[in-house]
């Protein structure tokens, strides 16, 4: 994570003491103010409680974090796949490339699907953002970001709408016309503004409003209609990269994780973090909710997927092999979250079995590695976007108990 | 980094923790930490997968024909 105070030469009257000395910029109550050093150190301690220094908040930072491994341990009587033992193991998979979408210039970062089952909204690399037809492979629309790398897209619930942002620092919003003498590139509406790039958004359950993640270390939820700000998530400790909000049977909740290697469950009307988990070993590329809203995975640099359920309140299941190495960036459930789809940063997609922990396929079909994955919502197939510059649907032939002679 | 930003750093993350703790302890509480021992927690995972199973199509495939994705096969007959 970048260091993101910086230090400042400037020459001049201290806003404290007044006396004309080399300023830093300091932060007082979210007002930037310029102190000279020795104001500076003051302040650094003003915030301390009699009895409080940084050595005792940090030990009993570290207690806390101690008790809490302990509450849940006591919790941990089994593991995931023992449970599942008994299950059926799933037979051999062949899943074949069904659509080949290429259009994109540059590396795809980001897609979603739209409601319909049927478009696919795409952002890559060069800044553009296409809108498919999956059936058909053609490019319905495509606008061009005034930035660079498009991190984060996504379909609008009523289909009418997408939003994109990357570098650019923002969210914006697209309504989708069919009407050719519109440039839709000037209807378009800047809803979110962060500090710094924008890596991931998604429409709540309605057209109205946006949750985003930035490399800020925040989450935001925006009003679309008048850009305001609803709610601010604070708690990562480094850049945000991924969300999902939890289906919609389960409430006002998201979950996000990030380059501190946490995975945080938020209220979203609060703006409380409600549950973390840090049991990755490096940056979460990629999280996602079990379709039953009470689990959620996570895909991550240190090339493991994890499972954690939220009721009992910790990891249940890891989803590596020595032989995966390179990180994961993007992992989906099938609809039944029997499967586990993810995508690698060695070109490959792995399907795991998610009550077993087993790999039960890996998918070869990309020249580059994989960024972005997602089942589509009626789970009949799943697209993968990838850093070779085309995003393909994939869709299943099952083989069980069949002699191919 | 100053110091002044990692006591406030801290000091809110102290208060998260406490936060995080008790809502360990509340085990009335319906989500999130309603305190499931992992057994149970699975099983109901387990439970929601097979309930599901059969309208995943990634999983069972689907019949011929009604498959968006497959394309169209004729057949001869003879």
């Amino acid at each position: 994570m970048c260091d993101q105070t910086f230090l400042v030469n400037v020459f001049g009257s201290c806003d404290k003491c007044f006396k004309q000395r080399a300023l830093r910029p300091v932060f007082k109550k979210s007002q930037q103010l310029s102190y000279c050093s020795p104001c500076a150190e003051i302040m650094a301690t003003d915030g301390l409680h009699e009895n409080e220094t940084l050595a005792s908040l940090k030990s009993e930072a570290e207690s806390l974090k101690g008790k809490l491994e302990e509450e849940r341990a006591k919790l941990h009587d089994v593991e995931l796949h023992q449970v599942a033992e008994r299950v059926e193991a799933l037979g051999q998979f062949v899943m074949k490339t069904r659509r080949t979408l290429k259009g994109h210039g540059n590396k795809v970062l980001c897609m979603d699907w739209c409601k319909d089952k049927r478009r696919i909204v795409s952002s890559s690399q060069d800044g553009k953002v296409i809108v498919w037809d999956s059936f058909t492979t053609n490019k319905e629309h495509a606008v061009t970001m005034p930035c660079t790398w498009v991190m984060a897209c996504a379909y609008a619930p009523s289909g009418c709408a997408i939003a994109c942002g990357g570098l650019d620092n923002k969210c914006s919003v697209y309504p989708l016309t069919f009407d050719k003498n519109e440039n839709m590139a000037a209807k378009k509406k800047s809803v979110a503004m962060h500090t710094n790039y924008l890596s991931a958004c998604s429409f709540t359950n309605s057209d109205m409003q946006i949750l985003t993640a930035s490399g800020d270390g925040t989450c935001a939820l925006w009003d679309v209609e008048s850009g305001q700000l609803l709610q601010s998530f604070h708690g990562h400790g480094a850049d945000v990269l991924c969300l999902d909000l939890a289906p919609s049977e389960t409430g006002n909740t998201f979950v996000s994780g990030g380059c501190d290697k946490k995975a945080m469950v938020w209220d979203m009307r609060s703006g409380q973090c409600v549950q973390a988990f840090e049991t990755h070993e490096s940056d979460i590329n990629s999280v996602r909710y079990y379709p039953s809203g009470d689990a959620f995975a996570s895909g991550s640099d240190d090339a493991t997927c994890r499972l954690y359920d939220l009721r009992a309140d910790r990891e249940v299941a890891i989803y590596s092999k020595e032989s995966i190495i390179f990180g994961a960036s993007s992992v989906d459930f099938s609809l039944s979250g029997r499967l586990l789809f993810a995508g690698y940063n060695d070109y490959t997609i792995n399907v795991w079995d998610v009550l077993k922990g087993s790999r039960v396929s890996i998918l070869f079909g990309h020249e580059n590695r994989v960024s972005t994955l997602r089942v589509s919502p009626d789970g009949t197939a799943f697209c993968s976007g990838s850093w070779d510059h085309t995003l393909r649907t994939k869709n299943y032939l099952f083989v069980s108990l069949q002699v191919w002679a | 980094m100053s110091s002044g930003a990692s006591v406030s750093a801290l000091q809110r993350l102290v208060e998260q923790l406490k936060l995080e703790a008790g809502v360990e302890r509340i085990k009335v509480r319906p989500a999130p930490a309603s305190g499931l021992g992992v057994s149970q927690a699975a099983a109901e995972l387990q439970q929601y997968c097979m309930q599901n199973a059969c309208k995943d199509a990634l999983l069972v495939g689907v019949p011929a024909g009604s498959n968006p994705f497959r394309e169209h096969r004729s057949c001869a007959l003879l």
